[in-house]
């Protein structure tokens, strides 16, 4: 596979805060490539340097093998972005809208490319509608038509689904799915780690740095350690406990915790055998595979 | 350049415009209440002054000075009053603006060739006025002077002459009328605040909505941006410009004499360096609140203030001058005077369009710089 875009030690700054600490990585060509990870890992100012919205401290980024500081203008003609804020105008109605962006990207008869995309999206009963008034989910997918206007051989998409409901972020994925059939690259961040699942490959980012990179299911096999989800009582004192004096690595969610170990067979006895020692009472076990969550915990914390 | 891309921008800019109706709504009809309050509340011209009169010689002559006063349109008389202290009362209660005191011995003085003096009391609190009343009694004394000395010389059988007679003309506003002296630093007032306010707040609002970042990573250019947006706010000011001559004529009488080409092309460069104020407020404003509060400050008072709009700025001391060069209303004033009250060319004010031009592109430098220190910092 080719490398559409070529990030070679790239870091960015803002006063003291080192939001991108060295990070290198190639996207390949018709891939969906996630940037994933908390508020503040710097996926946002990753992002935003690919498209030539920031400029980096120091090291290269190469888009279609050109640098993205000399031919910017040249770069962002093939590229579509889609900001985390909502950033279309809301007088405007949606044809409107697309007619704009396809105006200022220098597009003719865009009108065939609207109704596609309109249909695409299932806007098309909308379309006179002004852009205030769509809901939430809807003026994603609007955002997302007008950053696909030009035909754009890559889109960047800065956390398309948050604050959108559940059902339109399952509609939203399977436009990105389309998309990626018609061979249109796609980086994204994503603070959802189920959503990070979706995706090609991933990059876990944690304080500005990539803490891990791969598909998702080498990710969660490179972790060689089995996970039991256990459901008991008195789960806070459980966690301490097992994280305490055992020593194993516990992960709570909710009325569960995950306990990362060894061997089942040799390391479940010892967690059996001290929680009933504090009569904490199990009321279920299993071993389950790792998911991403699961492996993004550990890494964070191993990395302290 | 991409005249397409700007042509879109604009476009999409003119359709913002017309859909938002208060703020439509403001910058039409701001300039119209502007030429209402400008042109018939704010009125320098001194006439009707009131006037009584403490006539002590109850001669004949007295009476005439006195008709001589109140028949012109300057003076109206109040009445008479007839002691001391009810010269302070009249005064006081503002019965009367000014009050005129003919001493007994003043037809007696006038014929025996002894210079008579009359007592003008003005009421000095509003300067300005009372300097003018002061040159309308002057004027009406030296008329007095000239008929009463021929008068005088013809009973002795001489023929009169007077050695040095002025006879002051007013070229371009002969009625000295202040609306008309007013008009065209109207028209600069008006169109520099609607541009400014207009442009500022257009361009912030894409910053504050967050829909400049779609436009940052269009192919677009900052030159094709700004003229773009800038289009259909000079295209408002020019229709504003429009307004505002045609009420001129029809409410105040005040014609265009010179040509309107002239007219149209000179405030397009004007209207091009109130958009640099407007590009440069928004590239040091981050909300909206900000941009109208530092446009309307920046706008209005320098153009009334420092534009020679009202007060000349001749007059004003020298570090003041220097700061008149903030606002490029007091460029255009001049060439607004020269266009629609000297109906004069080119050649009476080619140095303000060049003053225009350089005042917008010292302030385009100016936004250019701190915009790029400001992308080396994000």
């Amino acid at each position: 596979m080719e490398a559409i875009i070529k990030i070679k030690s790239l870091k960015k700054s803002y006063d003291d805060i080192k939001a991108v600490k060295d990070i290198s990585l190639e996207v390949y060509e018709g891939e969906m490539f996630g940037l994933v990870g908390p508020d503040g890992a710097g996926k946002t100012t990753t992002i935003r340097i690919l498209c030539g919205l920031l400029k980096p401290e120091s090291g290269s980024v190469k888009i279609f093998e050109k640098d993205i500081i000399k031919n910017k203008k040249e770069i962002q003609n093939q590229i579509g972005y889609l900001s985390q804020k909502f950033s279309l105008y809301g007088d405007l109605s949606i044809d409107e809208n697309i007619e704009f962006f396809a105006d200022i990207h220098g597009v003719k008869d865009y009108q065939q490319r609207r109704d596609e995309l309109l249909e695409f999206t299932r806007l098309k009963p909308f379309r006179n509608r002004i852009a205030e008034k769509l809901s939430g989910g809807m003026k994603q997918k609007l955002a997302l038509a007008c950053s696909l206007i030009h035909k754009p051989k890559i889109i960047f998409l800065d956390e398309p689904t948050t604050g959108v409901d559940p059902v339109s972020r399952r509609d939203f994925w399977k436009i990105l799915s389309g998309l990626i059939k018609e061979k249109i690259t796609i980086v994204l961040t994503t603070p959802y780690l189920d959503e990070a699942e979706r995706c090609n490959r991933v990059a876990l980012m944690n304080k500005g740095e990539i803490i891990s990179l791969d598909t998702p299911n080498k990710i969660k096999q490179a972790l060689e350690k089995e996970i039991i989800e256990i459901v008991c009582t008195k789960i806070r004192e459980a966690y301490k406990l097992i994280r305490d004096e055992i020593g194993f690595e516990v992960q709570m969610f909710g009325d569960r915790i995950n306990v990362i170990i060894n061997n089942i067979e040799k390391d479940y006895p010892k967690i059996e055998k001290a929680l009933k020692e504090h009569s904490v009472e199990i009321l279920n076990y299993r071993k389950i595979t790792p998911s991403l969550e699961n492996i993004f915990i550990h890494l964070v914390r191993k990395a302290g | 350049m991409d005249l397409q891309r700007t042509k879109a921008i604009a476009k999409k800019e003119f359709k913002h415009l017309l859909r938002d109706y208060r703020m439509l709504a403001i910058l039409i009809l701001f300039p119209v209440f502007l030429l209402i309050i400008f042109g018939y509340a704010i009125n320098f011209d001194v006439k009707n002054i009131k006037i009584a009169v403490y006539d002590r010689d109850h001669s004949s002559l007295s009476r005439k000075f006195i008709n001589s006063l109140s028949g012109t349109e300057n003076f109206d008389l109040e009445g008479y009053i007839f002691n001391d202290s009810d010269i302070k009362h009249v005064l006081d209660e503002k019965k009367a603006q000014c009050v005129i005191v003919i001493p007994d011995d003043f037809s007696e003085n006038v014929y025996n060739n002894v210079p008579a003096k009359i007592q003008f009391l003005i009421d000095g609190v509003d300067g300005n006025t009372a300097t003018i009343v002061q040159n309308y009694v002057n004027l009406a004394a030296l008329n007095f002077n000239r008929e009463i000395t021929a008068e005088i010389f013809s009973a002795y059988g001489i023929k009169s002459s007077i050695p040095l007679e002025l006879e002051p003309i007013f070229w371009f506003n002969p009625e000295l009328s202040s609306t008309k002296f007013l008009l065209p630093g109207l028209i600069g007032m008006i169109l520099v605040i609607v541009c400014v306010v207009s442009v500022s707040i257009s361009l912030v609002r894409e910053k504050e909505r967050g829909t400049i970042e779609q436009i940052n990573v269009s192919p677009i250019k900052s030159t094709e941006l700004l003229l773009g947006k800038i289009t259909p706010y000079v295209a408002l000011a020019l229709l504003n410009a429009t307004m505002i001559i045609i009420a001129g004529y029809i409410l105040f009488g005040i014609e265009v004499k010179g040509s309107f080409l002239l007219l149209f092309f000179s405030s397009l460069i004007f209207l091009f360096s109130a958009a640099s104020i407007g590009i440069f407020i928004s590239v040091i404003s981050e909300s909206m609140q900000v941009a109208f509060s530092l446009a309307t400050a920046l706008s209005l008072l320098p153009s009334v203030i420092l534009s020679g709009f009202i007060f000349p700025i001749e007059s004003m001391p020298w570090i003041i001058q220097v700061f008149t060069n903030i606002t490029p209303v007091k460029f255009f004033i001049v060439i607004l005077r020269a266009i629609i009250l000297r109906g004069v060319g080119l050649e009476a004010f080619w140095e303000q369009v060049i003053y225009m031009l350089l005042f917008a592109i010292i302030i385009l430098t100016l936004a250019n710089l701190i915009n790029i220190k400001k992308e080396k910092s994000a």
